[in-house]
């Protein structure tokens, strides 16, 4: 399969749904562009409308108000099989009496190819996803991995205008799972085809995406690169749900140029400063620097070590800080050794990995 | 469908050691469903004027006779036709009853699958006078159309039992996995829903012709000189005249359903077993 020159665009505009059977909003006010050639995550936890928005543009549902358009053009209304968008479903969804060619020639007879043409994309699609030996089994002659790539090779050997997949890996092991990260990173970048990916998965969304949407309770949190939202999240949510953090409620102190919490104080940069209104510091584990409690540095963040967890690549110590705030650190072998459970340390980082935000919940 | 495979489980709720008596007590049924088929069978080889049993000597005079006699061949003919007509008509409504219940609201399908069963619990000869009753203003009794819209009736709720069963098997996912892949709702339908519910359908189109084919109170009412149906022939020849020929109809209408049920008893098997 050739790199595609058609792709388009997908803009979401006010998009509102309410579904028939409950009160709240599925989505609220929920917009958002889609590049081409872009891998975009919806990433959020169940319930968040994340696989809500993917079903309105693959057009399942309709959306109670807002549009969904393609390109500049405006795709309200359109049947989903009029709209060309590819769907790798949770559950795969492949036909059973269907042999695997003929599962992936579906999408081709619908668009009366003829044989040939159909025959020389079955095989390339089948190559793609390295299954070009199984082209004559049933589905249920597969495991979960294999049944996957055909509903993958499926969906994208009409050449869509997007791939939208809705938590494509869910049912997949934790090995066969990184494995299929991997092929579909490979994928993407060989067929440059809009990607759009729903997860629940925070590590998998930053593994894949270029741009990730966090989604919650119906609304678009924040969007940014993967970096962007780990270290600089907008909200407490957003940094809470990619990962773990340490987080300190507090306020600036101008004339210190501090950020006082309970737990501690830290020096703010000049631009942290004018955040007047930032209530919460995210620091997140790997930034974290631990030292044995000594007389002579009396300021800085004081915690007492209360577990130390071995994870294979790296050592996690779970602390306490003096006002009782939970804290987590991710440190090497080597900076680990000289800690001992109960231990009193003195805790630090790099001013320039701290995060400022303002967060509504808060109100210290 | 993938799930039912699982030999071991099946193996395992097998019991092996069946208590006698209920393995006897198996006979009895069985030989009280089947005797009078097994007193009717012998008597269509007698040799006899009348119905004697056991019958005495041997000989196909009663098949000669049916198979030359217009009366029984046009009235063989008729149900034949009625019946493969009620079929289609049947089936065709039936499936998509059945897919349209499947993809209501609890609420509403609950209560038009319990309406859908109505032909099944209603007495036959209160159906029969209903029908009867209606069609005489609509000018229908007598008619070949007339015999199969109330066959049809009557053969609906068995098509709809049977496809609703093959259907509470199929996962509606894959109709919105072909609408993803360019299939209009009725390509989809053709392509992924119906060869998926084939055993339904199939099994629904053989009870269908076997109720038409074995109906005999609607027919009564229905009937004209000029067309009846084969049982109500048979009835006919039984009350006004002892016609051992009727033992030799009943034969026959045996056999084609006997060798219809089991086809569908088979063709289902056949598809689980791929």
């Amino acid at each position: 399969m050739q790199k595609l020159e058609h792709e388009q665009a997908i803009t979401v505009s006010n998009v509102t749904m309410q579904y028939p059977s409950s009160t709240a909003l599925a989505l609220n006010d929920v917009s958002l562009e889609i590049q081409p050639g872009e891998f975009m995550s919806f990433l959020g936890p169940s319930g968040s409308g994340k696989t809500t928005l993917l079903s309105l543009i693959a057009g399942f549902v309709n959306p109670s108000s807002g549009t969904v358009s393609i390109g500049g053009n405006q795709i309200d209304g359109l049947k989903p099989h009029r709209r060309d968008l590819g769907v790798v479903f949770q559950n795969y969804l492949l036909f059973p009496h269907m042999s695997v060619f003929d599962n992936v020639a579906y999408p081709l007879r619908q668009r009366k190819m003829d044989k040939s043409q159909i025959r020389e994309k079955v095989t390339r699609a089948l190559a793609l996803v390295r299954l070009d030996p199984y082209a004559d089994r049933l589905p249920k002659e597969l495991s979960g991995g294999q049944q996957q790539r055909v509903a993958f090779a499926r969906a994208i050997v009409f050449d869509p205008r997007a791939l939208l997949m809705d938590e494509p890996l869910g049912a997949l092991d934790k090995n066969l799972r990184s494995e299929m990260q991997r092929e579909l990173a490979r994928i993407h970048r060989e067929l440059g085809m809009t990607f759009v990916f729903v997860t629940h998965d925070q590590e998998e969304a930053l593994v894949l995406s270029d741009r990730i949407a966090v989604f919650n309770d119906g609304r678009i949190e924040q969007i940014g690169t993967p970096e962007d939202l780990y270290y600089r999240p907008s909200s407490l949510f957003v940094g809470r749900f990619l990962g773990d953090s340490n987080v300190f409620s507090g306020k600036i102190d101008v004339e210190t140029s501090t950020f006082i919490s309970p737990a501690g104080s830290a020096y703010l940069t000049r631009e942290e400063l004018e955040k007047t209104d930032a209530n919460v510091m995210i620091v997140r584990p790997e930034a974290i620097s631990i030292a044995p409690k000594t007389d002579t540095n009396t300021d800085g963040f004081e915690a007492a070590v209360r577990e130390i967890v071995f994870t294979g690549s790296n050592v996690t110590v779970y602390m306490e800080f003096g006002d009782g705030t939970p804290g987590i650190a991710k440190l090497t072998m080597s900076e680990a050794s000289k800690l001992a459970v109960g231990q009193a340390v003195t805790v630090s980082w790099d001013q320039l990995r701290q995060h400022l935000i303002h967060d509504d919940g808060l109100t210290s | 469908m993938t799930v039912k495979h699982n030999s071991v489980s099946l193996r395992a709720r097998r019991q092996p050691n069946l208590p006698i008596w209920l393995r006897a007590w198996n006979v009895v049924v069985m030989a009280l469903l089947i005797l009078p088929v097994l007193i009717v069978i012998p008597m269509s080889f007698s040799d006899a004027r009348n119905f004697s049993f056991p019958p005495k000597g041997f000989s196909l005079r009663w098949y000669e006779n049916f198979f030359t006699s217009a009366k029984w061949t046009d009235s063989l003919f008729t149900s034949l036709q009625v019946g493969i007509l009620t079929a289609v008509l049947a089936t065709v409504l039936g499936t998509l009853a059945a897919v349209s219940i499947a993809r209501m609201s609890p609420k509403f399908s609950g209560f038009l699958s319990g309406l859908y069963m109505a032909p099944m619990i209603v007495p036959g000869v209160i159906f029969a006078v209903a029908i009867y009753a209606v069609f005489l203003r609509w000018q229908l009794v007598g008619s070949l159309f007339g015999f199969v819209a109330a066959h049809t009736m009557l053969a609906l709720p068995f098509v709809i039992t049977s496809v609703s069963s093959s259907l509470s098997g199929y996962n509606p996912g894959l109709t919105t996995a072909a609408s993803s892949l360019g299939a209009g709702p009725v390509r989809a339908f053709l392509t992924v829903t119906l060869p998926l519910i084939l055993p339904g359908v199939v099994s629904g189109f053989v009870l269908a012709f076997v109720t038409s084919f074995d109906e005999s109170v609607v027919s009564l009412f229905l009937q004209t000189p000029n067309l009846e149906t084969l049982p109500v022939n048979m009835y006919n020849a039984i009350a006004t005249e002892i016609d051992p020929t009727v033992s030799a109809a009943a034969t026959l209408v045996i056999l084609v359903t006997t060798i219809l049920v089991v086809l569908v008893q088979v063709v289902p098997g056949r598809n689980k077993r791929k």
